[in-house]
């Protein structure tokens, strides 16, 4: 049998403690601050990536895109998992946290379902998200979670100094693998598809334009938004992306994805996408297809396949890329439907907890 | 039946004129046994609700196995459901059955070997072919052979008088079948004098969308009892009188359910929004499931991928200023250790379920066992040390999920809560508290709304001189953003910080953070009635029930002995060490090989004497009142004659 330990205490819980927190700050600092410069988003922090690294463009691009938003900084939630790009939270005066190595997306998650008034964000690497982490971001992806998840692909581990990832090309020689490696790389764009991503995009470190153009389309999707962005990594894998970023050759392999645009690229608009035999996408010669053959980019098909084909045209050939959002479809949000049933359920029933402590079936004894 | 001799009442006239005797006994052990598919835990459950709404005292034992149908009729398929019943406080589900119910021959093979000679044993004589006997090695039917004659057999065709009664009720025979737990319930309703509303209630509520199944239930449910009462087989009946219990309101409550209406407690009395991130596993799901029930206290309850996913989730949601909770069962804790590290890192409160089993690896999932009191201490990277709490029956679950969460918010900690399969599944009778009177926690919650550094900066680690706790400055909060993380972090500021005296030092301070914790959960609670034992047993956890048996016995005797059993595996109360150092002799009883006696030798340099077992189920009370009496008889060397391992409790 068991015995209650009574404290006696009649004082009622407060409201939401929540609630009351964020209104006392701003009872003491005044309404929230929306109107920001990208230097509001820097910290006192030194930021320690290696001289010439990647992440210090995409640092740059988000800290002077961010204010456009309109997002005060407390209302921001910046999680990481390990790796060199997850050091990104300590550089940004938001909340955030540098988590453990593959479990962003998961701590993203909770955080995201119980405080649905936040803009949360994740930053993760390759070998974060799709080596250790991979079972967390498919199916943070598949839940349609709101959050933003900016996947820094530099195809190599960086902080371990220099391993293959699960992105590096087959072959690829590292200290791990002296004769090459020997495993198929992910497309991340294609995993997430898959994983009935809601939202995927792709942009260049480089690509200031670009880059905040795909950002910001992904901070405004409702939903789980993924963005590869591939990230130099001049110590380990120096120059991946140089085909891409090379003034002559980026024309030629770029495919920009403009919704509502035909899907022609290359110098003078040589190369364009049609549809192959089998539903899939191919490349071909604009000078050698009917006009109304060349395939219209639309983001916003809810079938999946033709974004999907997009991310394999790549395997055409390697070199081929393309570059800006793929898929950007509404679906209702995970924490939305969330609170949703918590709704439903407080009007339908109501949260007294002596009635739950009771149950259904007691019985008294008297003195 | 009983220790007790039984008093025989007045006949009582049946229909047909049948003269019935009833016969008052102190308590019963009745275990029901059959196939997975004979809905033993069903009929278990209803008998046990028919008691505890009688007003008995009770304790349960479910024993089932892992496998949701093992092939029928097969030993590893036998499911059972121990109840003790008694006119007085008990402790445990009982060492061994009065009765048995067998409903196949695996059943009585499976557990005949537990039936003291002379016990009762009731059984489906219509499942006792050729077949059924044959596929457990019986070369005879034991009915016939004789082999029974050392019991009160009685052999009743259940099946076919299910079948009969349900004759008309336009269910196909295979469908019929299935109500003759329900037969066996009322017949068992009939001879215990149960009540039987509940059930019928019960059975109406359960169908209500197949109204024809229900009717065969109670049709079924009331045939067994009027067999009961006019068969010749059964020529006694049994009543045992209400326990007297303390004035109130009562529920029959099991670990599980206590623990999961202790989480929403908690909620509700810290203010906070309840996140619980879960992946499912045995024993721990049905907290899952029932805290989903509970959406309208702004419940949250997510079904993660996996058991990180579940922690992980659980801390993003404590960030965000919501109670963070995590349960599972000891390999989930083994998959959940580096996120309980990033929990000790960040001083985030989180709860965190152990309803442990069975192990190493996959082990007993659906068995007891309490083996993962050192995973809980220490299995961790690192030092990384956090509070470790227990619940003693079913009941208390209630309690200790609340407590668990006083610490977890209070000190900024992870907090694991360790239950087994014994306490998450027996139930026992439960003194439903009034929520006003459940502790306070909106003091633990303050979360930090103002810069607290000399130059107006927020620093997230200066802590609070008392407690040690760090502020809990939740996003949303203007003017408070700060970056917490896995990397050690600098004392006050929180940056990152590799310094090897600030390693040390923060190192120290999370251990004493957690030692502190021990100021405020009062001394050790010792039971020594006369204040001169000279031996002492001590332990954790669900064996609070068998031990307390086993030292009333010793008791009875004419013995002494003390007992100590503590809810705080961590930190010990602060004058423990003192308290067993009063002792000639300590015995600690453990479902491990000794894992607090290990702590409390090496911490308190105390000659601990363990006494274990590992058989996935509960101590059996008479087991460990010969323990403590041949420790206590070796220390004092006095002779005594009682026998301390018969008797009841």
């Amino acid at each position: 049998m068991s015995t209650t330990e009574h404290v006696h205490d009649l004082g009622m819980p407060a409201a939401n403690p929540i609630d009351a927190a964020i209104a006392a700050s701003v009872a003491t600092q005044g309404d929230k601050q929306t109107e920001l410069k990208a230097k509001d988003f820097k910290t006192d922090q030194e930021v320690r990536w290696c001289p010439g690294c990647g992440d210090y463009v995409i640092l740059n691009a988000v800290q002077s895109f961010l204010p456009s938003l309109g997002i005060a900084r407390e209302d921001m939630v910046i999680v990481s998992g390990i790796g060199c790009s997850s050091r990104f939270p300590y550089y940004m005066n938001t909340y955030g946290m540098h988590s453990i190595h593959g479990r962003a997306p998961a701590i993203a998650t909770g955080l995201a379902v119980s405080r649905p008034d936040l803009s949360v964000w994740v930053v993760t690497g390759d070998g974060d998200s799709l080596s250790i982490g991979g079972n967390h971001l498919i199916h943070a992806l598949r839940r349609n979670v709101n959050i933003t998840i900016l996947l820094f692909n530099n195809r190599i581990y960086g902080l371990t100094k220099g391993q293959y990832s699960p992105t590096s090309e087959v072959g690829k020689v590292t200290k791990s693998t002296p004769m090459g490696s020997l495993d198929h790389p992910f497309n991340p764009v294609s995993l997430a598809i898959g994983a009935e991503a809601t939202f995927v995009g792709r942009a260049m470190d480089s690509d200031r334009k670009g880059l905040t153009d795909v950002l910001r389309q992904a901070a405004e999707h409702e939903g789980t938004a993924l963005v590869e962005i591939y990230q130099n990594c001049n110590i380990f894998n120096d120059g991946a992306f140089d085909l891409l970023k090379d003034p002559t050759t980026g024309t030629q392999w770029s495919i920009p994805l403009v919704h509502g645009e035909p899907l022609v690229f290359g110098p003078d608009g040589a190369a364009c996408v049609v549809r192959d035999d089998f539903g899939g996408l191919r490349i071909a010669e604009t000078n050698q297809v009917d006009a109304a053959d060349i395939v219209v980019h639309d983001a916003h098909r809810q079938d999946s396949s033709y974004a999907y084909a997009l991310s394999r045209l790549s395997s055409q050939d390697l070199r081929y890329t393309p570059m800006g959002v793929f898929r950007s479809v509404q679906k209702p949000t995970y924490d939305r439907m969330m609170s949703e049933q918590l709704d439903v359920a407080a009007a339908e029933g109501s949260a007294d907890l002596d009635s739950i402590l009771a149950g259904n079936d007691t019985w008294t004894v008297s003195a | 039946m009983t220790a007790t001799d039984p008093a025989v009442s007045a006949g009582s006239s049946a229909p047909g004129g049948l003269v019935k005797s009833v016969v008052e006994l102190d308590r019963v052990v009745i275990r029901l046994a059959g196939d997975s598919g004979d809905g033993m835990q069903l009929t278990g459950n209803r008998f046990t609700s028919e008691t505890a709404s009688f007003g008995n005292d009770l304790s349960t034992l479910p024993n089932f196995p892992a496998e949701i149908r093992a092939p029928t009729g097969t030993l590893p398929g036998v499911s059972s459901f121990q109840l003790h019943f008694a006119d007085h406080d008990i402790m445990t589900p009982g060492d061994a059955p009065d009765v048995l119910v067998a409903m196949n021959p695996a059943a009585l093979k499976a557990n005949l070997a537990d039936l003291p000679g002379g016990g009762l044993l009731i059984l489906d004589a219509d499942e006792f072919t050729a077949r059924n006997l044959a596929k457990v090695g019986y070369a005879t039917n034991p009915i016939e052979d004789g082999s029974l004659e050392g019991w009160q057999t009685v052999s009743v065709p259940l099946t076919s008088m299910t079948l009969e009664a349900l004759a008309d009720s336009g269910l196909g025979k295979k469908e019929a079948e299935r109500s003759k737990n329900m037969f066996t319930l009322g017949l068992l309703s009939w001879m215990y004098h149960r009540p039987t509303e509940g059930t019928v209630r019960f059975l109406e509520r359960q169908f209500r969308r197949k109204p024809d199944i229900a009717a065969a239930n109670i049709a079924a449910f009331r045939a067994g009892y009027n067999y009961g009462e006019t068969t010749e087989a059964f020529a006694v009946s049994y009543e045992i009188k209400p326990a007297p219990m303390a004035p109130g309101k009562y529920r029959n409550i099991s670990g599980n359910q206590a623990l999961s209406l202790g989480l929403v407690a908690a909620g509700q009395r810290s203010g906070l929004p309840i996140f619980l991130g879960a992946y499912p596993i045995t024993p721990a799901s049905d907290i899952l499931h029932e805290l989903s029930k509970h959406k309208s206290f702004g419940i949250r309850t997510f079904q993660a991928e996996d058991e990180i996913a579940g922690i992980a989730s659980a801390i993003g949601a404590s960030f965000g200023g919501a109670l963070g909770i995590t349960t599972t069962s000891g390999p989930g804790i083994s998959l959940k250790s580096e996120a309980l590290a990033l929990a000790i890192m960040t001083e985030l409160p989180l709860v965190v379920i152990d309803v442990q089993r069975g192990g190493p690896s996959t082990g007993l999932p659906t068995k007891t066992e309490q083996s993962d009191l050192l995973q809980a201490m220490f299995g961790r990277n690192g030092e990384a040390p956090l509070p470790v709490v227990a619940p003693r029956s079913p009941g208390d679950c209630f309690d200790a999920a609340i407590e668990a969460t006083r610490i977890a918010l209070t000190y900024r900690t992870p907090v694991i809560l360790l239950s087994d399969g014994y306490l998450a599944n027996g139930s026992e009778p439960w003194a439903v508290p009034n929520s006003a009177d459940l502790p306070d926690l909106t003091g633990a919650v303050d979360f930090a709304t103002e810069p607290n550094g000399e130059d107006g900066e927020f620093l997230p680690y200066l802590r609070d001189p008392e407690t040690l706790a760090r502020p809990w400055a939740i996003p949303g909060t203007a003017g408070m953003q700060h970056r917490i993380g896995g990397l050690e972090k600098a004392d006050k500021t929180g940056n990152i910080s590799y310094d090897p005296e600030n390693h040390d030092f923060m190192t120290r301070t999370r251990q004493a953070k957690i030692d502190g914790i021990a100021a405020s959960i009062g001394p050790t609670d010792v039971d020594d009635p006369d204040g001169d034992a000279t031996v002492a047993v001590i332990g954790w956890g669900s064996t609070y029930g068998p031990i307390g048996a086993g030292v009333r016995r010793v008791r009875r005797s004419g013995r002494k002995v003390a007992q100590i059993h503590l809810r705080h595996l961590n930190p010990f109360p602060a004058d423990l060490g003192e308290v067993l150092g009063r002792y000639e002799r300590v015995v600690c009883p453990e479902m491990n090989l000794g894992q607090l006696a290990l702590l409390l030798r090496a911490k308190y340099l105390v000659d601990v004497q363990s006494h274990t077992q590992v058989r996935g189920l509960p101590f059996r009370a008479a087991e460990l009142a010969a323990v403590i009496q041949d420790v206590i008889d070796s220390t004092s060397g006095a002779e005594l004659a009682a026998d301390p391992t018969g008797g009841g409790e």
